[in-house]
């Protein structure tokens, strides 16, 4: 009956999560869930809860009220350890041991777990063979991102936790772990993923989920979201002089309109014809653009428009 | 549970592999206190006694009263009164010989410690120069025994602060690192089981420590030709229960502090008292009555006491029960409240 139970469960359930740190609240009442198989990404800005709600799924903190379940098993229930080997973590910022090899950090880490990988494999898997018998301290970023992505595979988990995986690195680097964390998938894996990137919760995200200040704001898969802003496209170029917004802003096609310094940025109806008119009226204003652009809908521009804030800049 | 084995020999081998490999925590471990049984051996051997230094003023019988002193215990030197009184100014001579009227007269500063020795010495050779017969018959004997000098004094106090700075460094502040490295935190979401990762610490400086004391034994027995004087085994385990105890206290410090200022800070704190008073350099007997028994209480000096009574009094193990009680009790309590309050996060 147990069996049948966790076939069924999700993978990753949390129902009216609340945690709070004395006076402040971290999470106010969360929900999620995540089917087996499905990679979702967290999306929020910095303090929205996501490293909380990621510390309470993976059993580091408690919540101060409200219910989690991975597999269909709660924590603290006499089953964490087996939990505990049934997914694997990379942590954005953790240095492993300095003064091991690569192949000695590896056999450390699977030596923790009944399964899994074998040190080989997960070298291989990783591109690590040059690497193989450096001392963890003389890698770089992208290199030991590649290590910890390997320590969370070792043992053949079933639910990965990704904590920005490819923060800071160079597009190659990004490109070799998105290929690794995709195989992954499609194996059947389940992975939380929480990044700043939105072309990388494109990339690999079936869903993406977007909370701030401690509560779920949306979730859906990334077309559902950005099709949920309108028929709309944006139009972005910077000015030297003064542009009178008003006549801009009164134009039927025109959906709003913000200025950052030089740089502005429209959000209009998505044709031809509303592009037109709008060239039309900066021509009238003899406005001359530079670096005019325009581009269809992002996950970037949803997450704007629900948040008030850029995604990549809310870093602190 | 063959996976569970593996990660606890996994565990201690990652330990061993980072004591070994930081340089740092060698040249603490090994070469410092080499470095200070070299530097106090030496300013603290055992020496001849010194030679009394006398200055004959000159007049007429001064060549004779010269050739008098001169002897293996005393150096003498002609010199006009002048350059006699400069040289005991600054203590360049103990004392000053002056013949006026068939007498010596002995000029002497109070404040040199060499001056009423020069005089005995030197009243007795011209005392029996003018004729006197000694009574008795006495015998000498030059008297250095092993575990009276003070290298045997000392190395057992060097091991002692040997055993407490690496399990300071060791265990507190390598869990420290690890904490704020984020590494304590990666551990706590695999299936890893807490206590092989606090045990690991255990066996690794029960490793350490072994090699630490060979290590010191031998270099004492080679440079300095000391021994211990009761039993081997017995030194290893009171050695052995004093890591053990200072593992416990650093696991302590270990068990909270998030950064290296504050687990510095928490080091000296608690090693800092017991290098001055727990008699790893001088006896402790040197601090007020009301104050030893305090001292002996703090786990530094009881190691110390521990290891000096088996080491120079060839004391039995059962003998140092004091000692090992007061270990096992800071140990204990260490372990105690450090697993209660640990911070993997």
């Amino acid at each position: 009956m147990l069996a049948c139970t966790a076939v069924s469960a999700p993978a990753i359930f949390c129902e009216s999560l609340v945690k709070r740190y004395g006076d402040k609240v971290a999470l106010a009442g969360l929900d999620l869930s995540v089917p087996a198989g499905v990679c979702l990404g967290l999306l929020g800005p910095n303090g929205a809860g996501k490293t909380t709600t990621v510390e309470i799924l993976e059993g580091l903190k408690a919540p101060t009220s409200g219910r989690v379940e991975l597999f269909g098993l709660g924590w603290g229930k006499g089953n964490d350890r087996a939990l505990r080997g049934r997914f694997g973590v990379q942590l954005q910022d953790t240095q492993l041991a300095d003064k091991l090899r690569v192949e000695e950090v590896l056999t450390l880490f699977r030596s923790f777990y009944a399964k899994g990988r074998s040190i080989d494999a997960s070298i291989r898997l990783l591109g690590l063979e040059e690497e193989r018998r450096q001392l963890y301290h003389t890698l770089s970023g992208g290199q030991r991102q590649r290590v910890a992505l390997a320590c969370a595979l070792i043992g053949a988990p079933e639910l990965l936790f990704l904590d920005e995986p490819t923060t800071g690195l160079d597009p190659r680097a990004r490109k070799t772990l998105w290929q690794v964390i995709e195989g992954f998938r499609n194996e059947g894996g389940t992975v939380l993923l929480t990044t700043h990137y939105m072309e990388e919760a494109a990339v690999l995200c079936d869903e993406v989920a977007i909370i701030d200040q401690g509560k779920l704001i949306t979730s859906g898969t990334p077309a559902s979201l950005v099709s949920a802003l309108g028929d709309v496209q944006f139009v972005e170029f910077e000015l030297e002089g003064a542009l009178d917004e008003a006549p801009l802003s009164v134009l039927p096609v025109v959906v709003s309109a913000e200025r950052r310094g030089q740089r502005h940025r429209l959000c209009i109806r998505r044709s031809l014809a509303a592009l037109t008119t709008v060239l039309a009226e900066l021509e009238r204003q003899r406005a001359t653009p530079l670096g005019l652009s325009t581009h269809q809908a992002t996950l970037d521009d949803v997450f704007l428009y629900l948040t008030g804030r850029e995604l990549e800049n809310g870093r602190g | 549970m063959a996976e569970g084995e593996s990660a606890l020999v996994e565990l201690v081998k990652t330990r061993l592999r980072e004591f070994w490999r930081e340089r740092g925590i060698i040249f603490w471990v090994f070469g410092f206190p080499i470095l200070m049984a070299v530097g106090l051996g030496l300013a603290f051997r055992s020496r001849p006694l010194e030679l009394s230094r006398v200055a004959v003023v000159a007049s007429e019988r001064s060549t004779e009263v010269t050739a008098l002193l001169e002897s293996e215990r005393v150096e003498a030197a002609l010199m006009d009164e002048a350059s006699a009184r400069r040289s005991l100014g600054r203590a360049k001579v103990d004392a000053i010989v002056k013949w006026q009227g068939g007498q010596p007269t002995y000029l002497l500063d109070p404040m040199q410690e060499g001056g009423a020795r020069a005089r005995l010495v030197a009243d007795e050779v011209l005392e029996r120069a003018a004729g006197r017969k000694n009574v008795l018959q006495a015998k000498e004997e030059a008297v250095s025994e092993r575990g009276s000098r003070y290298i045997d004094f000392l190395l057992p106090g060097l091991i002692g602060l040997n055993l407490m700075g690496s399990s300071m460094w060791g265990v507190g502040y390598n869990l420290v690192v690890a904490r704020k490295r984020r590494l304590l935190r990666r551990y706590a979401v695999t299936p890893m089981r807490r206590s092989h990762f606090l045990l690991s610490y255990f066996f690794s400086r029960s490793f350490f420590l072994v090699i630490e004391l060979a290590f010191l034994l031998a270099f004492g027995a080679l440079v300095f030709d000391t021994t211990v004087q009761g039993s081997y085994v017995a030194f290893t385990l009171v050695a052995f229960v004093g890591a053990a105890s200072f593992a416990g206290i650093s696991l302590l410090i270990g068990a909270r502090v998030e950064n290296m200022e504050s687990a510095n800070g928490w080091m000296n704190f608690v090693q800092l008292p017991m290098w001055v008073l727990s008699g790893a350099f001088f006896s402790y007997e040197r601090f007020p009555e009301w104050l030893h028994a305090p001292i002996r209480l703090l786990p530094l000096t009881a190691l110390v006491d521990g290891l000096r009574a088996i080491f120079n009094d060839a004391a039995g193990l059962l003998s140092t029960w004091p000692q090992i009680l007061v270990l096992a009790v800071w140990g204990a309590a260490g372990f105690a409240v450090a697993l209660k309050t640990f911070r993997w996060q």
